[in-house]
């Protein structure tokens, strides 16, 4: 079984690196803001014992509030996973680094949630629409753009 | 004399026989050999994850088939079972077998259809393609006797499956599992070590390791790649865990190994549903669930070793009776990331190759 990483484990490798006030555990999500997001990622990557190599999936969600990235890490090392949540509060001009440095997979999927939310991500290698064309209205999975308008 | 060469850009697709879909590369390419390749998706977007959130959870069962349209129970399987996570609900034994048993041979029409068209690629023009369609139309049968459809099948559901096994399904079942290894035995005979085969595939189109990994790589082009990762053993869902089985893995990464791995995999798959069929238990086979029901606030995700990679489906429920958000993990759209790397100092015959040996469904790919 892929194993859920434990809080414990987590906060034994941030706690050198990152202060423990820019990440928060939300059940089985750790939580954290922009500002944090890249350099948790570098952390998390190369930790031994950690070693999250292989990021399977991003997507965003649009609550009303905020939008919410959402990470899910593997490591085929260790079998284990780690869901990682970036919140966004600012919905006029939502904007979070880019991992696709770090992970080459995260490049498409990057490029879809500009596409489709809206949302920059700063530092990207080609941040261009996927699937609409440029120049295309809105951003069709935010929640006020609306089916059929 | 030295000859100079101007880079040519042209347009592979959106609709070119290689691209077994709608699907562009704009190649800039310096005589034969690709310089800079980009990929343009799009053609086929539905937004089908924009169409969920307007639908209750059952409609959107249908939806998913037209996902990966050549494994629609797959969709359904892995869609299913984050419903099932999110909302609590018990699927029955029989039930849970049924479906790996629908999966399987899903995933043996999926791996025929992906090797055929690579041949076809590769200039065979039909012939070992033929050959694979045969077994293929025989287990579309299968799936029709019971589902009723041949291709969209709709038939798995929350809790269950819409129907138990038809009398004449096992018998015909068994019928073809004693045909298939002498049919991948001639599939082995004809191209296995085909002199045309080997020259254009083996040490063409590399994928390392360490890029397959990084760039979020899965299913049989990420296991080709000498990474031993498979979701029914690292993760095993339903009854995986239950039968014996191998994860063939290649060595290279090469265009070669990714259709070894395929074969390999036909025959663990028949090794799976054998053991499936020979234990299939009695009983009911879905427990019931309203057609509209209100799933509790919160979030699942659950994924599925798909015959292109690692399908998941990210749900979040408001409480209500429809789904706030779904999200696909496309296989098909992530095994394309590191193509630029695959295809650059390649000339362009073998760009054609290199593209097919990945297999995707454009379906997936836009959703």
């Amino acid at each position: 079984m892929t194993i859920k990483l434990s809080r414990e484990i987590i906060n034994h490798s941030l706690h050198e690196h990152v202060s423990s006030t820019d990440y928060s555990f939300e059940s089985e999500a750790v939580v954290t803001d922009s500002a944090s997001l890249v350099k948790i990622c570098e952390v998390l990557k190369s930790a031994p014992g950690i070693e999250l190599d292989y990021l399977s999936s991003v997507t965003a969600v649009d609550y009303p509030d905020y939008f919410e990235v959402v990470y899910l890490f593997y490591s085929i090392k260790h079998n284990h996973s780690l869901t990682l949540k970036v919140r966004c509060p600012d919905k006029q001009q939502p904007d979070i680094p880019s991992i696709t440095p770090l992970y080459n997979g995260a490049n498409y999927q990057e490029r879809e949630i500009y596409d489709l939310f809206g949302i920059s991500f700063v530092s990207h290698p080609k941040l261009r629409r996927i699937f609409l064309w440029e120049g295309y209205p809105g951003h069709p999975l935010r929640k006020d753009y609306g089916i059929g308008s | 004399m030295a000859h100079s060469t101007d880079s040519v850009f042209i347009n592979l697709g959106p609709v070119h026989p290689s691209t077994h879909g709608v699907f562009r590369m704009r190649a800039h390419i310096d005589g034969e050999v690709i310089t800079d390749i980009e990929p343009v998706f799009g053609y086929l977007h539905r937004g089908i994850e924009k169409l969920a959130e307007g639908k209750s959870y059952r409609q959107v069962i249908p939806l998913t088939d037209r996902l990966d349209y050549v494994a629609s129970m797959n969709n359904n399987l892995a869609y299913c079972m984050a419903v099932e996570k999110l909302a609590g609900i018990e699927v029955p034994e029989r039930a849970v077998y049924i479906r790996v048993i629908m999966a399987e041979l899903q995933r043996i029409i999926s791996h025929l259809l992906g090797i055929g068209s690579f041949f076809n690629d590769m200039g065979t023009f039909f012939t070992p393609f033929f050959y694979m369609f045969i077994q293929k139309e025989k287990i579309t049968d299968l799936l029709e006797m019971v589902s009723g459809q041949r291709l969209l099948f709709n038939y798995m559901r929350f809790g269950g499956v819409s129907h138990d096994l038809p009398d004449p399904f096992l018998p015909a079942l068994s019928q073809f599992l004693r045909e298939m290894p002498a049919e991948i035995d001639k599939y082995e005979r004809l191209l296995k070590e085909n002199e045309i085969v080997l020259a254009r595939s083996r040490n063409v189109g590399v994928l390392s390791r360490e890029m397959a990994i990084n760039s979020s790589i899965s299913g049989p082009v990420l296991r080709a790649s000498g990474v031993n990762w498979d979701i029914r053993k690292a993760d095993p869902y339903s009854c995986y865990d239950r039968f014996d089985f191998d994860v063939p893995t290649g060595s290279n990464g090469d265009c070669y190994d990714r259709y070894r791995v395929r074969i390999e995999e036909l025959r663990q798959s028949l090794r799976i549903l054998e053991q499936a069929v020979s234990k299939l238990p009695k009983g009911k086979v879905i427990n019931p669930v309203p057609l509209r029901f209100k799933p509790p606030v919160g979030e699942a995700y659950s994924h599925i070793e798909g015959n292109k990679g690692e399908l998941g489906f990210y749900i979040v429920s408001d409480g209500s009776d429809k789904p706030y958000r779904m999200h696909v993990r496309a296989p098909s759209l992530l095994n394309l990331s590191a193509l630029r790397e695959m295809l650059i100092g390649w000339k362009l015959a073998d760009a054609i190759i290199i593209f097919g040996s990945i297999d995707i469904c454009l379906g997936e790919v836009d959703r």
